[in-house]
């Protein structure tokens, strides 16, 4: 039987929930025996080959191609966790979401203490992916099937949550590893 | 004669008259889960997290009186659903930023939330504009966080004798002032009050006091609020 396949994904987040992952220290090369990963920054590939029995969210999403491998994500996962409180809330970007867009990207771009940008634009390029009204948590978007919250969760939070998972069991988190910061 | 009694889940459970349910339910060891309530201050019912069906209807158990033979669910399906839903609601109508906030591992709607379950709400963020009252020099009030639980108000006025807190405005407009709408400074907040720690939250804060216990040994990283769990 072939391993079942992982697929990883940091959208608008910080990385920290990912370096949570290698946090598992020496479990590590566990994982490597027990799954395969696929798309993911840890192994920097880049698309799917192919369909994968997890899939973990880090971050919520701020622009359009978040939202765009988020539901690539959907697609090819039959299971889609949010893993920290970014995909689970929106987290620490979504506290632009309490300022309107515009004055945003003017404090950014224009009006900031530490700008310098004498032609007064705020960058357009369609190269750029577009930035959403505000931060969305994952499951605002496409069906998420379990949410681990923490910033980050623990390792030891995604190590049990990884094996209840794979393992086809129920995914029930004692006490000590639910924690929103 | 025998003390009066009631039936909680399917136990008999003796109170004193007078004991509101959830009272009478403490003293038999049973924890109701609460978010407003606060012994000492006069119960006012406004989260609603401690709902209980007492003879079929669904109230309040921090201000509906015990009464004899009295039949009260707490540990039902359908309650539990209804009291992780009023949770998340507060979590969504607010800025509930936990990562980032001093009161995170001490403030008891988290602790309600691990307590429940709760890993993301069903319903939509709100992410309203609100606003910090930084003035003071020694506290503040951070309205992104407030949940209008009312425990200050009543602290305030009952056990500081000051009047300091009040609520302004009606609905989704409803929030805690000082004293009727004038800044914290100009009050007669102070950071003594008994009402600063009456807060469940992180909306109404000593200044720079914040973080100074570790993770790991916050009230509320090991042991889930109201003791261990039961059910959920």
């Amino acid at each position: 039987m072939s391993k079942p396949r992982v697929a990883t994904t940091s959208l608008c987040g910080c990385f920290g929930c990912h370096m949570s992952l290698l946090d598992i220290d020496e479990r590590i090369l566990q994982l490597a025996e027990i799954v395969e990963f696929d798309k993911s920054p840890i192994n920097d590939h880049k698309d799917f080959t192919q369909r994968c029995t997890v899939g973990l969210i880090e971050g919520g999403c701020a622009n359009a191609e978040n939202v765009h491998v988020l539901r690539r994500f959907r697609e090819m996962c039959d299971v889609l966790v949010s893993v920290g409180d970014c995909a689970t809330t929106g987290g620490i970007p979504a506290l632009r979401n309490l300022v309107p867009l515009e004055e945003c990207l003017e404090e950014a771009y224009v009006k900031g203490p530490s700008v310098h940008n004498p032609s007064r634009r705020i960058p357009d390029d369609p190269e750029i992916p577009l930035l959403l009204d505000k931060v969305y948590p994952a499951h605002e978007v496409v069906k998420i099937d379990y949410h681990l919250p923490g910033c980050p969760p623990s390792a030891d939070t995604l190590w049990e949550a990884l094996n209840a998972l794979l393992s086809g069991k129920p995914l029930a988190l004692p006490y000590a590893l639910l924690k929103y910061d | 004669m025998s003390e009066p009694s009631l039936i909680l889940d399917g136990r008999e459970i003796p109170f004193v008259p007078g004991q509101t349910i959830l009272q009478a339910a403490e003293d038999a060891g049973a924890w109701i889960p609460r978010l407003c309530h606060k012994p000492g201050l006069e119960p006012c019912g406004s989260c609603r997290v401690c709902v209980v069906r007492a003879n079929g209807r669904t109230v309040s158990s921090c201000t509906f009186p015990a009464s004899l033979g009295m039949v009260v669910e707490c540990d039902t399906p359908d309650l539990l659903a209804m009291r992780r839903l009023i949770v998340e609601m507060l979590f969504v109508e607010g800025n509930h930023f936990c990562m980032s906030c001093e009161k995170s591992g001490h403030c008891e709607l988290q602790a309600l939330g691990y307590r429940l379950g709760i890993t993301a709400p069903q319903l939509e963020y709100q992410f309203p504009r609100r606003e910090v009252d930084a003035s003071h020099p020694d506290i503040l009030i951070d309205h992104n966080r407030c949940i209008l639980c009312a425990r200050c108000v009543r602290t305030s006025r009952d056990l500081d004798g000051k009047e300091a807190f009040a609520f302004v405005g009606r609905g989704p407009h409803k929030r805690i002032a000082a004293s009727a709408g004038s800044r914290l400074r100009d009050t007669s907040a102070d950071v003594s009050d008994r009402a600063i720690d009456a807060c469940p939250v992180g909306a109404l804060l000593r200044k720079r006091v914040g973080f100074s216990v570790p993770v790991g040994r916050r009230p509320y990283d090991a042991v889930p609020i109201g003791g261990q769990e039961v059910g959920r």
